[in-house]
């Protein structure tokens, strides 16, 4: 399993780092988003500090979305994802490759647009941690909460429409809780790991990396 | 313990009902082919020759009936099964942003098989040089056939199921291609190669068989001297569910000739 996770996880990277398709649509859409969300708040920056956590959350599940539709759209491509069933790849090899691939985009974006929410926004972060460790377990489960409505969506005429309809409500916990941690994290508070919204991220991750193991093959295959 | 007997049967379908919604692919198809054999799946268009092959593959789940490929149930061991079947279908499943070599290499690796065939594979298809950097988005559908049947060659399955193989190739890529099937079939293969041209593949097939409204309705060896479609010596799968193969009347049919002719199986 781990053998073809890097397998796929390597020509999905491979194939976004040809395409620039993340470097040239997804980062900069979310950049568009941040700054959009900004001119909407006005030039006081106070409310603006105040929004910028759920802002900065709100504008990744955006972007997310659009990982998720070009992760499935590679495979849609002169009968790909037919070539990936009939290579007899491991299933649970093949969701975890793709996880890995666009949670490697996700953080990069999100590197970038906390750059962005510090530089537009004017916040200031106090608890560095806090941002990188939210980040970290929030984009594995968006990532494999996409990878997963993904695949759901793939087979269907209406795929591109319907992701975000499938995959917005269903992340809202992670929404939720980084938006807590980044507001603690803001204000130099310390909330130790310990805390209800690190452990609703990482019981979001364990049940959406579980999940994606298990039906990832059967979804694949009724596809 | 002893290891288990090679099986003799490559493909086994027992009245094989597949469906696409509720839409029958095959309609109780029952064929049987021997290891090492090279079928050839006439019929046509729509009659049922690609959803054979896709549902031989495991791509199409079966509905009913019994399906056995390379003696196993494909249902139970999917990745055991798919990584010994090669299918070359109408789609090249490439990618368009990686280069050739790129897509043989993740193909040959995705399948478990030896990455040290790649470069043998890929001088047999003449994919040399320039050719090989070059991304799949920019070949052209000749290539991209090309590019799917190094990967088959490199890949080496043991059985082969051809969907219209000589769709897109050139004359001499045609016939590299038939000597490929050859020696596939003489290091062990079993070939399955359905095609609108059985002239080009009436050398090599050992059986011929038709396919019509997702029925096998005609069966024939190839080498017994008859044109193909002339006369159908035996039906299978009447549909009645006793998953055996039965002589019956078969319906008046229309097969289609080699000469583009239509012959009415009777």
């Amino acid at each position: 399993m781990w053998r073809d996770t890097v397998l796929v996880a390597g020509k999905d990277l491979r194939i976004e780092i040809r395409s620039r398709v993340a470097l040239s649509q997804v980062v900069p859409f979310g950049v568009v988003a941040l700054a959009l969300f900004a001119f909407a708040l006005g030039p006081d920056r106070a409310p603006m500090a105040k929004a910028a956590p759920g802002l900065f959350w709100v504008a990744v599940l955006f972007t997310t979305v659009l990982a998720v539709q070009r992760s499935v759209s590679v495979e849609s491509s002169d009968g790909a994802r037919d070539g990936l069933r009939l290579s007899g790849l491991d299933p649970a090899g093949q969701f975890l490759g793709k996880l890995l691939s666009v949670a490697a985009q996700l953080l990069a974006l999100e590197a970038v647009l906390a750059v962005g929410v510090v530089l537009l926004f004017g916040t200031r972060i106090e608890a560095w941690w806090l941002i990188v460790a939210s980040c970290l377990l929030g984009t594995l489960g968006l990532a494999a909460a996409g990878v997963l409505y993904g695949a759901l969506s793939a087979g269907l005429r209406v795929k591109e429409t319907i992701l975000p309809f499938l995959l917005l409500p269903v992340v809202t916990p992670v929404l939720l809780a980084g938006t807590r941690i980044w507001q603690a994290a803001l204000a130099g508070g310390t909330p130790s790991y310990g805390s209800p919204w690190f452990h609703l991220l990482i019981a979001f991750d364990a049940v959406y990396l579980a999940l994606g193991v298990v039906v990832y093959g059967p979804i694949q295959e009724s596809a | 313990m002893a290891p288990a007997a090679p099986p003799t049967s490559a493909l086994s379908l027992r009245n094989v009902v597949a469906l696409s919604g509720r839409f029958p692919l095959l309609a109780g198809v029952d064929l049987e082919v021997a290891v090492g054999e090279t079928v050839l799946v006439e019929g046509p268009n729509g009659a049922g020759k690609t959803s054979l092959l896709r549902v031989a593959a495991g791509l199409v789940p079966v509905a009913s009936g019994r399906l056995a490929v390379l003696g196993l149930d494909p249902e139970r061991y999917r990745t055991t099964v798919r990584r010994r079947v090669g299918l070359l279908a109408h789609a090249s499943h490439l990618y368009d942003d990686l280069t050739v070599r790129e897509n043989i290499r993740f193909a040959v690796r995705a399948a478990g098989a030896d990455t040290g065939r790649i470069d043998g594979a890929c001088e047999r298809l003449g994919l040399v040089g320039r050719l090989l950097r070059t991304p799949a988005a920019k070949l052209s559908a000749g290539q991209r056939r090309r590019v799917a049947l190094a990967v088959l060659v490199a890949r080496a399955p043991e059985l082969w199921l051809l969907d219209e193989p000589h769709a897109g190739l050139d004359a001499a890529a045609r016939r590299l291609l038939n000597e490929l099937i050859a020696e596939a079939n003489a290091a062990g293969a079993t070939v399955v190669v359905a095609s609108h041209e059985p002239e080009l593949v009436a050398d090599l097939a050992t059986r011929s068989i038709t396919v019509v409204g997702g029925r096998v309705t005609a069966e024939r060896s190839t080498g017994d001297g008859r044109p193909a479609g002339d006369t159908a010596v035996r039906s299978t799968g009447d549909g009645d569910g006793d998953g055996g193969p039965d002589t019956v009347a078969l319906r008046a049919a229309p097969v289609p000739r080699p000469d583009g002719g239509i012959a009415h199986v009777a």
